[in-house]
């Protein structure tokens, strides 16, 4: 250890090196926070993206079911109007709040669930079932499902990490300084994770 | 300090949880291999020739076409399986993206047979989603239904690799899975469109580059060109490599999967 006093400047230029080094480190972890966030917004809308392309083949399936004569109405319109409730939902990826999510989330199961319904009517009219138009909307709106439970998992995946982040000590200091909220999961509910299954 | 240690503990389940569910499906085999049997019903020499056949793929194109076999989904959906070790794994290039997963769950006697053919984001445009339906349905269930693990497969990647190569687009298969002349026109037609339209896209550059929209053909022309090119070249290769050095796989394994990436494209189906 040194011998000689500090002088006054000596103790300013200590105090302001330890200042220089605790803002950087809150710069640091700051900027680490900063891409986990925006991952956890771009996840979301790749989520946002599915659904809307879900949502975008519907009227496509309805019609090709409705050609189809004496066809339930009930069905076809329980479809139609739970797509109109999804649709109508918007969420700012930035914000993001447990209520909203699970408001979309609600909105979005009971389109599974009126198109689950729809499969499972489907089955009973063999010539709907065979025409290739509706099998290839078939097909895509399986797939869509399947991207749906990826683009769910990915966002799952990187809420997880940016709130693993964020509420570990000491970087939960700058989180909150900074105010970054922990972010809602998707809960994997009865119907939602399951795509409608298609029977080939 | 309870607190904290409870905090704590919510933590390390955080951190613990996805790890555990993502260990929980099938280890990566080590040394690696495209063709995974852990159900055991190909033949080691069955096993041996689709191997060879898909790495001398992968060596040509850098497609990679895995194939997993089991006997049991663990509680999963085929399709929820089919990604979870596609993406464990990282089959396909991570720059590319380019990988196929095809799953299959063999059919005993308390439960249906499952396939799932999982395309990486690379292939969706390649593969669609109804390709992979109709090779299910036209090459592969048919002869899975009879027993013919290996003849399913076989015929099915076949066709997988000709999408994947872009040797023929998925309309022409649909139509009948006649190839030839047609690629070889319409790569045509695209040069001659894209030459037309960098001689006339070239003077009002700058327009082109601030508006999207306008970028957007070009680009789109650009793409095609690429996959018409790389087609020509990597077809050449396959069958070159197909018959020289098809059974000197010894020589030169599978060098290990790529990190690619899947986002949820492919069918499936069941018998």
């Amino acid at each position: 250890m040194e011998k000689k006093p500090l002088g006054r400047i000596g103790i300013i230029v200590i105090v302001l090196v330890v200042l220089l080094l605790i803002v950087s480190w809150g710069v640091g972890i700051y900027n680490r926070i900063i891409p986990m966030n925006e991952k956890v917004s771009t996840e979301w809308s790749n989520v946002e993206t599915q659904y809307q392309r879900r949502a975008d083949l519907i009227p496509n399936f309805v019609n090709t079911v409705k050609g189809a004569a004496e066809f339930e109405q009930e069905t076809l319109t329980r479809v139609i109007e739970a797509r109109a409730r999804a649709t109508q939902m918007t969420i700012d990826p930035s914000n993001i709040t447990p209520e909203q999510l699970q408001q979309f989330q609600a909105a979005q199961s009971e389109v599974s669930s009126a198109l689950q319904r729809l499969m499972v009517v489907v089955e009973r009219y063999p010539d709907i079932k065979a025409t290739q138009n509706f099998r290839d909307l078939q097909v895509e709106l399986e797939g869509t499902e399947n991207r749906i439970a990826v683009a769910r998992n990915n966002f799952n995946d990187a809420a997880r990490e940016y709130n693993t982040f964020i509420k570990q000590f000491p970087n939960n200091l700058i989180a909150s300084l900074s105010k970054f909220d922990a972010r809602p999961y998707f809960e994997a509910q009865e119907g939602t994770e399951t795509a409608p299954t298609v029977q080939f | 300090m309870k607190k904290l240690t409870v905090k704590a503990a919510i933590i390390l389940l955080m951190i613990a949880s996805p790890a555990v569910t993502g260990q929980a499906l099938l280890p990566r085999p080590d040394p690696p291999r495209l063709v995974n049997d852990f159900a055991g019903v190909l033949s080691a020499s069955d096993l041996r020739a689709l191997e060879d056949k898909l790495v001398i793929f992968n060596d040509t194109t850098s497609n990679q076409i895995a194939v997993v076999i089991v006997d049991d989904l663990q509680g999963y959906d085929r399709s929820d399986f089919a990604y979870r070790v596609a993406r464990d794994w990282g089959v396909g290039q991570g720059d590319f993206n380019n990988g196929v997963l095809i799953l299959v769950k063999t059919k005993t006697e308390r439960s249906d047979g499952q396939i799932f053919i999982a395309t990486g984001y690379g292939l969706e445009g390649a593969i669609p989603d109804i390709a992979c339906a109709e090779i299910i349905d036209r090459e592969i269930l048919p002869r899975f239904r009879s027993g013919d693990y290996y003849g399913g497969l076989d015929a099915g990647t076949n066709v997988l690799m000709s999408l994947a190569a872009g040797e023929y687009n998925y309309d022409s298969y649909a139509e009948g899975g006649s190839s030839g002349a047609v690629p070889g026109i319409i790569f045509f037609i695209i040069l001659i469109i894209f030459i037309i339209a960098i001689s006339s896209g070239s003077s009002n550059n700058r327009q082109i580059r601030r508006s999207g929209t306008q970028n957007l053909p070009l680009w789109l022309l650009l793409g095609m060109l690429g996959g018409g090119r790389s087609h020509g070249g990597s077809w050449g290769g396959f069958t070159g490599g197909s018959g020289s050095g098809g059974f000197s796989g010894g020589g030169g394994g599978f060098g290990g999967f790529g990190g690619g990436s899947f986002g949820g494209g492919g069918a499936g189906g069941s018998w």
